[in-house]
């Protein structure tokens, strides 16, 4: 029986079946064949217009929802509120309301407000996808990870995975551990103690301080951006202390497995959280992210645009 | 759903594709610059097999492909299954070849308008031609097969199932009433 989607929108992993995940999954491995081909464009999603609304700055994320839109044949618009009416006061609602009222089919959100996602797609009967909402869930961005990942190791289930860095402030952590978890993969996460969220092990992770630790029984680790701009109350640690203390280096990966897959959600900070030679090392799968990043918003957009089409005519 | 009519079993199934093998060959006089493209999901199967007999005849391989052609359908909003996206893997340039398309069923011509549109965006084929297990007839559209496995005349109230060994257990077309 194959799994079929029914949402209109893409808010997080948590919701989602496994089912549902490995759908999204393999819709994007049939996508990915478009960007190979001379002419990068199938007639999928032609006379949808797509609107990305971004309270926060991003280019890749950004660059990658619009390119994924545009391979499909949908318009895309961008809107960075800090030159629209946000700026006068409007809210999110109003501003979502009035892109709705522009005949807009797909809108794409990120907000610096965790729930900022859900609360628009309630309001409206547009589709929404979450781009990222505060601390809560970036789901296209996980979702490109276990792509990588599953593309290079065939499989998901069983594996380790380590996620390294700002597991409190992190988005892309959150929506990792709710899929790779419920696709069967044992998930560590490590972090100083004071960027380590209360109650994690909740998720169904293993806590640890030690990078050592972390990364040696590890099949991939999967390292995160140190959001020094988040440090609002300058608590973090200094950035060669971090470096020092948990940066993934090529003396770490000499006690970690042979093959281990070194991730890292972009942008990277070389030096802070890994080194140059990691980065560019022979373990990074860094760029393929981004490359895959295409294929999984195309199967994103896909689906919800095509689950929210009105009701079968026959 | 009921079963009206069997109009091909396992026999005269794959005679029917051995005789388009030949026919194709004859077409093109031979197998230079030809290929096959079957149409997802047993056009693919059908490409195969057509690709074995042609090996068989003329000693020579013939590049064979998959196309899907989801992402092209005009009546996505139509169907009431939701469609599941699959690969194209074609993993040959089709530009200046003769291409054989091979689906299973010819019915309103919608699915090889979608293929055609499908194919020209890869490249640029010298030719397209059509083969078809079976033409039943109510083409919308201006599209008419090369090859023919059987003409089924059928009413709009029947439906016309091609079975694969590969996909249904079973060679077979038959006739079924719709409720």
């Amino acid at each position: 029986m194959e799994t079929i989607w029914t949402r209109k929108d893409l808010l997080g992993l948590e919701d989602l079946t496994k089912e549902e995940i490995e759908l999204i999954l393999s819709t994007a491995d049939s996508f990915k064949e478009v960007s190979t081909r001379e002419i990068k464009k199938v007639p999928a999603l032609r006379g949808k217009t797509v609107v990305n609304l971004f309270y926060e700055p991003s280019t890749r994320t950004r660059v990658s929802f619009e390119i994924a839109a545009k391979r499909l044949s949908a318009d895309v618009i961008n809107i960075a509120t800090e030159t629209s009416s946000v700026k006068k006061g409007e809210t999110l609602i109003d501003t979502g309301k009035n892109i709705e009222a522009l005949k807009v089919d797909i809108i794409v959100v990120r907000h610096n407000y965790s729930g900022a996602a859900i609360m628009l797609a309630r309001h409206l009967s547009a589709s929404v996808v979450n781009a990222g909402d505060g601390w809560h869930e970036h789901p296209t961005q996980a979702l490109l990870d276990i792509f990588t990942l599953k593309e290079k190791l065939g499989k998901i289930e069983g594996l380790n995975v380590s996620i390294v860095g700002d597991i409190a402030h992190s988005r892309v952590a959150r929506s990792n551990i709710w899929g790779l978890t419920k696709l069967g993969a044992k998930v560590t996460v490590c972090a100083p103690k004071m960027l380590i969220p209360a109650g994690i092990e909740q998720m169904g992770v293993k806590v640890t301080s030690e990078i050592d630790e972390a990364i040696r029984n590890a099949d991939a680790v999967n390292v995160l951006r140190m959001q020094f701009e988040r440090d609002e109350e300058n608590a973090f640690p200094k950035q060669l202390e971090y470096f020092k203390n948990f940066g993934i280096t090529k003396e770490r990966l000499e006690k970690a497995k042979k093959n281990i897959i070194v991730m890292h959600p972009g942008p990277i900070n070389r030096g802070i959280e890994i080194s140059s030679e990691v980065a560019d090392g022979e373990n990074s799968v860094i760029l393929e992210q981004v490359t895959n990043g295409i294929a999984v918003r195309m199967a994103a957009l896909f689906l919800v645009a095509q689950a929210n089409d009105p009701a079968p005519l026959i | 759903m009921i079963e009206k009519a069997r109009v091909l079993d396992k026999d005269t199934l794959n005679r029917s594709i051995l005789r388009i093998a030949h026919e194709i060959l004859e077409k093109n006089k031979g197998t230079k610059d030809l290929c096959l493209i079957g149409i997802r999901k047993r056009g693919a199967y059908l490409a195969k097999r057509l690709g074995d007999n042609i090996e068989k005849i003329e000693n020579e391989k013939v590049p064979v492909g998959i196309l899907d052609i989801t992402l092209y359908r005009d009546d996505l909003t139509l169907i009431a299954a939701q469609p599941v996206v699959h690969k194209t893997e074609i993993g040959f340039d089709i530009t200046d070849k003769n291409i054989v398309l091979v689906d299973d069923v010819l019915f309103s011509g919608r699915t090889v308008r979608a293929a055609l549109d499908a194919l020209i965006d890869l490249g640029r084929p010298k030719s397209i031609q059509l083969a078809v297990l079976v033409d039943r007839g109510h083409r919308e559209l201006p599209i008419r097969a090369d090859f023919v496995g059987k003409n089924i005349p059928t009413s709009k109230n029947e439906t016309v199932e091609a079975r694969l060994e590969e996909v249904d257990g079973v060679d077979e077309v038959v006739i079924v009433a719709k409720n």
